[in-house]
């Protein structure tokens, strides 16, 4: 019904205030816009920060930078604490490819590396690099690219990348990652996202309002980089103030040189109503198509950037500023002076709120982001980070404490509120019972968790929390499952291991055994056998001996080195023919050595020789040798009983 | 004979029954003997739910033989590291009803793994070899450490460890591990009429 109404009111443009007429045909097209099932209109409440121009938040005395503030692996710390910095340097690398860096958005010194309380839901600490500033704010030096036009994809990307951009629409995803698209993937349609539908957030709206030429450039470096073949900015009719400005701001580009077709820039205009915002929800308002469950825009070829992202693009390809700054709204009327500041990463809340004329006194809870989607904050020293657009200080008469839960009474009224056309009530029994996989087949998957159910909900029941921690519930349940399918494949790889191994040891003592007993049933004709062998082999080397004598006294020049050298050769391969053989032999030749040693003791005696002393020791020498040979021939036959002395 | 049985209904009936089941015999005898399916298929369902931590508390020597033991009639609350969400799932399976964890057995626990501090260690290997999933890393007479992704927390390269150097230690829960709770149902008493309520409902 309602897209009916909408088809007929409001070719997009049409609505808008400013009708000029100098716009190219392109911008001026007519265009159909969609509605999204559900969706609620809850009081906007973004006036109250509207009124002022954004403001400078300075630079405060710490600044507190967590490593993690996107998704994905967290950054890995590449400064030590007492480092000087300088603004704009790298503090921290990214780790892995779903990660982005961190830069240092002021100069001064690092004095501290630890865990801090961060803006998360759980309130716990993480780890963090405290800079305290000098207040020099001295920029390292700087390389902004000259003609982006000229540069490819990849250096863009690299850009990118290194200027550590994370969507700054609240969900923090690496935006060198998204825009990564594979070349195959053909990306038609561009969405720019300035819904802002939450109420309160006016941070891309003051950004839309005062900073359209930094857009205007953002979008023409991602034209560049997906070559889309149409632009499509859309903006919630809340914000009309703004389309003039972008349209005059996205003239200044040639869009059809940059994507290298003919490529349609369009400013388009639709109905306020939360979520619109959503990316799955914003795509189909804008173009009709729903992306599939599981599935991701770039499947139809679509991109879907946050304006925040645009202008943080523009700053790294054109300035060299990395993200070191985002616009974020204070407001609430627990604060004098609601406001959009251009704050530094990592400035304390705390910092802000003072001010903005911050009533702690009045204040019921301290909201990060929306009312609908953010969290309440526990400590007021936590930094801003990437994704954070919103600080909310509401009043208790304000934002009330949500009263107490009332047992579902099955109006149905959530599952006409659901953007994701989901059945949030019946969500609400499974994730009551733990029912995962009937979670699972209902699609949990595909709410966005944006709260319009609880907020429809006459029961008061807090169903988003409930589909959150069935979320986590399936999250560890699939990972303990992938862990004990791992852990099983593990356990019976060892098992079989051992298995091969005993059967190794097994076979290995069967093969033993099975040779002792060939040789015990031998071993009745083969001593006869070896000890001919080792008589022959006596001989052989009996007679080399001789020859080795008879050369030596024939040719002087004979080298005792060489000789040695081919004898211990000629032992060792007569030890490995047969090591009973060659022990036997190591007795005989030590035999013959001490006889030989014996008669030059008595020649020398008899001669009444100088070197009397030498000969004896060679004689004991020659003794102990063939003492120790005789026991190393004795040693086996100890050992086998069975196998017959070989001489 | 088409005569002896049309004149004797009853034994015609009996004989057509006979011959049915022969028949319906040998085709299940045949289907039973070429469709024989190795292993038990139950057995690999059990396994699946089974937390695989090998970890032996049941009484078995890992997971495999417990899931052997429940197809075989076993008592299905043997398995600490499962606990009641394993338990459920069992029960579910053999379609009997969920019983408590046997206290015998241990008690359900935070996941933990085991850290090896590593200044004390021996390198003795005692516990590379007691460790049923290959998460220890070392060698004889060097320090060892254990691959924390892949241990299972079973606790049974502790006992082995002759200077005492291993701890088993809650697995950490940062900001990544952590994740929001259900709704505390008793914490609103919404089950009460409003008017039997002490306050009135804020606005």
């Amino acid at each position: 019904m309602l897209t009916k109404i909408l088809q007929t009111l409001s070719p997009a443009t049409a609505i808008s205030p400013v009708q000029p007429e100098r716009y190219s045909p392109s911008i001026m097209r007519m265009r159909k816009i969609w509605d999204i099932h559900g969706g609620i209109h809850p009081p906007e409440n973004k006036t109250q920060s509207l009124g002022e121009r954004i403001r400078q938040a300075g630079i405060p005395a710490q600044l507190i930078l967590p490593l993690s503030q996107h998704i994905g692996a967290a950054a890995v710390p590449i400064v030590k604490v007492g480092d000087q910095i300088l603004k704009g340097q790298c503090i921290a690398r990214a780790e892995g490819l779903v990660s982005v860096p961190v830069h240092a958005p002021s100069s001064g010194c690092v004095v501290a590396i630890e865990n801090r309380p961060i803006p998360h839901p759980s309130g716990l600490d993480d780890l963090c690099i405290v800079i305290d500033t000098d207040g020099h704010d001295r920029w390292r030096e700087r390389n902004p690219v000259e003609n982006f036009a000229s540069c490819d994809k990849q250096t863009l990307l690299g850009i990118i990348r290194d200027a550590g951009i994370a969507g700054m629409g609240g969900a923090g995803f690496p935006t060198g990652f998204k825009l990564n698209v594979r070349d195959a993937r053909e990306i038609d349609t561009l969405v720019l996202n300035g819904t802002e539908c939450e109420p309160y957030i006016t941070s891309d709206h003051a950004l839309m309002r005062e900073r359209a030429e930094e857009i205007a450039e953002g979008i023409a470096i991602l034209a560049q980089l997906l070559q889309p073949r149409e632009i499509l900015l859309g903006v919630e009719d809340n914000k009309l103030d703004v389309v003039a400005g972008l349209q005059s701001a996205l003239q200044a580009h040639d869009f059809n040189a940059l994507s290298q077709r003919d490529c349609i820039v369009e400013v388009v205009t639709f109905p306020t109503k939360y979520p619109s915002g959503g990316e799955k929800q914003l795509i189909e308002i804008l173009t009709g198509k729903q992306v599939p469950s599981g599935r991701l825009p770039a499947d139809l070829g679509i991109v879907c950037q946050n304006l925040g992202t645009a202008v943080a693009i523009a700053d790294a390809v054109l300035r060299d500023i990395p993200l070191i700054s985002r616009i974020t709204t204070i407001t609430g009327e627990a604060v004098d002076r609601p406001c959009n500041l251009e704050v530094l990463l990592g400035t304390p809340v705390e910092y802000l709120l003072q001010q903005c004329g911050f009533r702690a006194g009045e204040n019921n809870r301290l909201v990060m982001g929306g009312p609908m989607m953010g969290f309440a904050l526990l400590d007021t020293r936590v930094p801003v980070i990437k994704t954070s657009n919103c600080i909310l200080a509401p009043t208790e008469a304000e934002l009330p404490k949500p009263p107490a839960a009332q047992p579902c009474i099955r109006c149905g009224f959530c599952a006409e509120a659901c953007p994701a056309s989901l059945l949030p009530q019946q969500l609400y029994w499974f994730a009551q019972g733990k029912e995962l996989e009937k979670l699972e087949q209902h699609n949990i998957a595909d709410c966005i968790e944006c709260g319009a159910c609880s907020y429809v909900c006459p029961s008061n029941i807090p169903l988003v929390q409930y589909y959150r921690a069935a979320k986590a519930e399936i999250r560890e349940r699939d990972r303990d499952m992938q862990q004990a399918e791992y852990a099983k494949q593990r356990f019976d790889a060892r098992q079989e291991r051992l298995q091969r191994l005993e059967q190794e040891k097994q076979a290995a003592r069967k093969a033993r055994q099975a040779k002792a007993a060939a040789r015990s049933k031998q071993s009745g004709d083969a001593d006869p056998k070896a000890a001919a062998v080792a008589a022959a082999l006596a001989r052989v080397e009996a007679k080399k001996v001789e020859a080795k004598k008879a050369q030596a006294a024939n040719s002087a020049e004979d080298d005792p080195v060489q000789r040695a050298l081919l004898k211990r050769k000629a032992q060792q391969q007569a030890e490995a023919a047969d090591p009973q053989a060659a022990l036997q032999q190591k007795v005989d030749s030590a035999k013959a050595r001490l006889e030989k040693a014996e008669t030059r003791l008595a020649d020398a005696q008899a001669e009444n020789s100088e070197h009397l002393a030498a000969f004896e020791a060679a004689v004991q020498k020659g003794r102990e040798k063939l003492a120790a040979a005789e026991q190393a021939l004795a040693q086996p036959k100890e050992k086998s009983t069975d196998q017959p002395a070989s001489n | 004979m088409i005569e002896f049985l049309f004149s004797h209904p009853i034994a015609s009936a009996l004989l057509a029954l006979l011959l049915l089941g022969a028949a319906f015999g040998a085709v299940l005898g045949f289907g039973a003997i070429s469709f024989k399916v190795e292993g038990d298929p139950i057995v690999d369902q059990i396994n699946a739910i089974l937390p695989q931590t090998q970890c032996g508390q049941c009484g078995y020597p890992g997971c495999k033989p417990y899931a052997e033991a429940i197809a075989n009639g076993d008592a299905i609350n043997k398995c600490p590291p499962g606990g009641d969400a394993g338990i459920h799932a069992l029960a579910d399976l053999l379609d009997v009803e969920p019983i408590a964890l046997d206290d015998e057995h241990g008690v359900e626990d935070v996941r933990k793994v085991a850290y090896i501090r590593e200044a004390e260690c021996i390198g003795c290997t005692k516990c590379i070899q007691a460790c049923p999933v290959d998460a220890i890393l070392g060698a004889a007479k060097q320090m060892h450490t254990v691959i924390v992704s892949e241990c299972t927390g079973c606790d049974l390269c502790v006992e082995p460890c002759p200077v005492d150097c291993i701890d088993m230690l809650p697995v950490e829960t940062g900001t990544r591990a952590w994740s929001w709770n259900l709704p505390d149902a008793h914490q609103n008493p919404a089950d009460i009429i409003a008017s039997d309520r002490d306050k009135p409902r804020a606005a």
